[in-house]
């Protein structure tokens, strides 16, 4: 029976979901951090995901898919300029750079990952009545 | 004739494996509901048991369910990043397949009670 493999497989979504609203978190917390260069400021983070094909280990087996952060990229926007000369950090122009992140997007995305790890949560209780449900196979009631 | 459990189940346990198998390749589905490229898979569950009774109709052994039996599932729509994955469609799917792993575990349950009675009589 393949029951650990279906856990296995809930557990790795959770795992994704959860970088993915870390990193949200991060992005959001940094929306009005400033910065003296365009280099020092702070670029949005994003994760990528990637699924990984369990090996089929002996014939007749399903190979199951879980899912896994390949990577976590900053974005390409370029910081946005503002003229701030009285902030302590502004270059030599009165420049500073704040991090170009849109409030709205990580929103929606944080809203998606919650909603992708409720459903594997679900599917965690379902499986857990599932087996318990077989562990009372052939119980005199 | 000899008593086999196996065939005094009749085809309930291979029903109870394929539904399990199923189960997985569509938590699979969810696990990868925003991977971009993934393209969602579903077992053929006809196919499978129509498979099972064939080859227990003849005597021969019943292979599990393998990635053979594995289809691609048509979306309703197409998204941007090739994800074919549509997180309603495989919620029914894996609720009403749980629902249907249910069912056959209580068949079975039936099954294994009418063997009991008729060993001990009573």
């Amino acid at each position: 029976m393949s029951f650990d493999a279906i856990y296995d497989i809930a557990a790795s979504s959770m795992r994704a979901q959860t970088v993915r609203l870390d990193t949200v978190a991060s992005n959001l917390a940094n929306a009005d951090s400033a910065a003296g260069s365009a280099d020092a400021a702070y670029r949005a983070v994003r994760p990528v995901f990637q699924s990984v094909y369990q090996q089929v280990q002996e014939l007749g087996q399903l190979g199951a898919a879980s899912v896994a952060i390949a990577d976590v990229v900053p974005s390409n926007d370029q910081p946005l300029q503002r003229y701030e000369p009285n902030n302590p950090l502004a270059d030599a122009d009165g420049h500073v750079y704040y991090a170009n992140i849109n409030t709205v997007e990580e929103m929606a995305d944080m809203m998606s990952a919650s909603r992708s790890f409720e459903s594997s949560v679900e599917v965690l209780k379902r499986i857990g009545t599932m087996q318990q449900g077989l562990l009372g196979l052939g119980e005199q009631s | 004739m000899a008593l086999s459990l196996d065939y005094a189940l009749g085809v309930s346990p291979y029903a109870l494996q394929t539904k399990l198998d199923r189960a997985q390749v569509i938590a699979s589905n969810l696990a990868n509901v925003d991977t971009p490229g993934y393209l969602a898979q579903d077992l053929d569950y006809q196919a499978v048991m129509s498979d099972v009774v064939r080859r227990q109709g003849q005597g021969e052994t019943v292979n599990a369910a393998s990635d053979a039996d594995l289809l691609y599932r048509i979306p309703y729509q197409t998204s941007q990043d090739g994800n074919t994955v549509e997180l309603q469609v495989e919620q029914s799917k894996f609720a009403a397949n749980s629902v249907a792993f249910d069912t056959s575990l209580t068949f079975l349950n039936l099954k294994i009670k009418g063997l009991t009675t008729a060993i001990e009589g009573s």
